[in-house]
């Protein structure tokens, strides 16, 4: 991986840019529900989510997931599942199938998120610890196709209503008396679960921890050498990765009440690193940035249909190509400031 | 015509040779990205677009030009290896210095450019393409129905596959292809054009590609997407057999069609999902692959 803030200057004015870029943030999408759309702002706020997510990998441990549409995807469908019809029934084999059933009531939405939530992270375990037995180049491509395993499972269960998605997800209330179908009350409770989970990746980048995560991604065989077991730094970076992005895809499908197959659909996965890649990959606020500005782009070409995809190839291009650092990494470099 | 656990022979065979067709596809393209991989350090994504330009492109030469399939197989890995020297030295070129992931994120941008450009004026419905008249029918061996133009695929892209190998373990030029994969600068000291052989290797890598989607046109209609869920199975073959082995590549190529097919067979819940679940399996007993070096 490319470091993208340079280390002689970042130390001296990291929290102040930080702290102050971090106010400009929050500040931005508190006024902005007063000047644009609250459903695009709240896809925005949760794909930013998603993109932090998978940037706590690519960025911070140079891992490339290009599965990551699993986590979000299963966190969205089981999110819905949950605040929609509670019930789980599993299968499995005695002889013939059998079905056990939990029997679950309809749940309340924080409930729902947190069962998608932990959902992804049971996923991001199994597929991580499948992973990161092989690296760099091999590591995409097992987390490639896994996801597409689970993507054809998908289509399979018949939980997840194939082609339809699990339609008209009841918002509920949240803890029982925040009606979240208003739309205020929704885009607040969306905005307090992206600031927080920004926050704590803040944490965990920046913690012993994330040091450790950044020295796997600078050189592993030397982290290894100096006695940490970087297999396991790699996997729970991998199961908060995936975690996070469970949370993205739960509270996704609460804000547009629908989980469908689009979500764990490998064209998924290559948004996100489209999102993070345009936005700066290893900078605190690039997948912000990407998230926004992939998603403004696509709000202005749904009338061109297929081209769209032409127009995200033709970024990827431009972007690996002339622009590695992506839009805060270039606007660190410029300001000589660490984002 | 008789009967396997319960399976007419017929199904049971029928399904194997569907297998074994799946299996000399992933075989083609996975030797393809192998060979790729070997000489410039890049996973080529953009692997199941090319595949789809194969199959498009005898399609256009029937369609404009009236040029039928034994043109085309010949003419259409041509143009899109030609195709393929072009993106190499427009874009892939600047890579090599690059972390190998960027080489993946650019042909991936590749393919979606590739296929959303088709699908645009295309849409996702298929385009017939019939089978040449030589080929056409097929003969009863006892226990199957045999297509002729099944036959001819399996062992078509057997050929070009075991040619392959010949060519790059047996051959001079191939010991040159083997020693600039070990150690690039020391190749070209002794005066060997080592860039223009990675330029080739990509064009050839890529004809390959494009040959299995000329041969998969009368088999699956032409369609814009018959590539991008290929590659990831392919990207899974890759993962089972490792990419350090010509023959490893071909070998487990067919063996997971053959797989496929017989869960077709007996399990057809589970078709779609086998191989993943293989390369599951496989990680967890062999992390290095079957056929790999390391990691």
């Amino acid at each position: 991986m490319e470091s993208v803030a340079d280390p002689k200057f970042a130390h001296a004015t990291r929290s102040h840019s930080e702290a102050i870029a971090f106010v400009i943030m929050a500040g931005a999408f508190i006024i902005a529900p007063f000047l644009a759309y609250p459903v695009f702002l709240m896809k925005v706020l949760c794909f930013a989510l998603f993109a932090c997510a998978f940037n706590l990998l690519i960025g911070y441990v140079g891992l490339l997931s290009f599965g990551h549409a699993l986590f979000f995807g299963w966190g969205a469908y089981l999110a819905a599942h949950l605040a929609k019809v509670g019930a789980i029934s599993l299968p499995f084999w005695l002889g013939k199938w059998h079905w056990i059933v939990i029997p679950l009531p309809p749940l309340p939405p924080e409930l729902a998120i947190l069962g998608g939530m932990l959902f992804a992270a049971l996923l991001g375990l199994i597929v991580g610890a499948l992973a990161i037995r092989r690296q760099g180049i091999y590591f995409a491509m097992i987390t490639l196709a896994l996801a597409q395993m689970m993507y054809f499972f998908a289509i399979q269960a018949p939980f997840t209503h194939g082609e339809d998605g699990i339609q008209a997800v009841p918002r509920g209330r949240l803890f029982g008396f925040i009606d979240l179908a208003d739309q205020t009350n929704m885009y607040v409770t969306v905005l307090v679960i992206f600031l927080g989970s920004f926050l704590l990746i803040y944490r965990i980048v920046n913690s012993p921890f994330g040091e450790v995560l950044k020295a796997i991604r600078e050189n592993e065989p030397r982290a290894i050498s100096l006695g940490y077991k970087t297999e396991r730094y790699k996997l729970v970076a991998f199961v908060l990765s995936a975690t996070f992005a469970g949370l993205a895809g739960a509270t996704k499908a609460l804000v547009f009440q629908l989980a469908s197959l689009t979500d764990v659909y490998w064209t998924m996965s290559g948004e996100v690193i489209l999102m993070t890649l345009v936005g700066g990959m290893g900078t605190l606020f690039g997948p912000v940035a990407g998230a926004f500005f992939v998603l403004t782009l696509e709000n202005y070409l749904t009338t061109i249909g297929q081209w769209v995809f032409v127009v995200q190839g033709a970024i990827f291009v431009v972007c690996v190509l002339l622009f590695r650092r992506g839009i805060i990494g270039e606007l660190a470099k410029l300001l000589r400031i660490k984002l | 015509m008789f009967e396997v656990f319960g399976i007419s022979s017929q199904a049971l065979f029928g399904q194997l040779l569907i297998g074994l067709i799946n299996g000399s596809f992933y075989a083609l393209l996975s030797l393809g990205l192998a060979v790729i991989f070997g000489m410039l350090n890049i996973i080529n994504f953009t692997h199941g677009a090319q595949y789809m330009l194969g199959a498009f492109t005898a399609f256009f030469l029937l369609q404009y030009a009236g040029l039928g399939y034994w043109w085309a197989i010949i003419i259409a890995p041509l143009i899109v290896g030609v195709s393929g020297v072009i993106l190499e030295r427009l874009f892939l070129q600047w890579l090599y210095k690059l972390d190998h992931l960027y080489g993946l994120l650019l042909t991936f941008g590749l393919a979606l450019i590739f296929e959303g450009t088709f699908r645009n004026f295309f849409g996702s419905s298929g385009l017939p393409y019939s089978v040449p008249p030589a080929l056409q029918g097929g003969r009863n061996l006892g226990f199957m129905f045999l297509p002729n133009y099944r036959a001819w695929v399996v062992v078509f892209s057997l050929a070009v596959c075991l040619t392959t190998w010949f060519v790059i373990e047996r051959t001079k030029l191939g010991s040159y292809l083997r020693a600039a994969t070990e150690n690039p600068t020391l190749v070209r000291a002794f005066g060997i054009n080592v860039p223009r052989m990675i330029t080739l290797t990509y064009g050839f890598g890529v004809a390959l590609a494009a040959l299995a989607g000329v041969m998969a046109a009368p088999i699956y209609n032409v369609s814009p997407q018959m590539g991008a869920d290929l590659i990831i199975v392919v990207f899974a073959v890759v993962v089972i057999g490792g990419m350090g082995s010509i023959m490893g590549a071909i070998v487990t190529g067919f063996g997971l069609g053959i797989i496929e097919g017989l869960t077709k067979v007996f399990f057809p819940e589970a078709s779609n999902t086998v191989i993943f679940i293989v390369m599951a399996i496989v990680l967890l007993i062999r992390p290095a692959g079957l056929f790999g070096r390391g990691t």
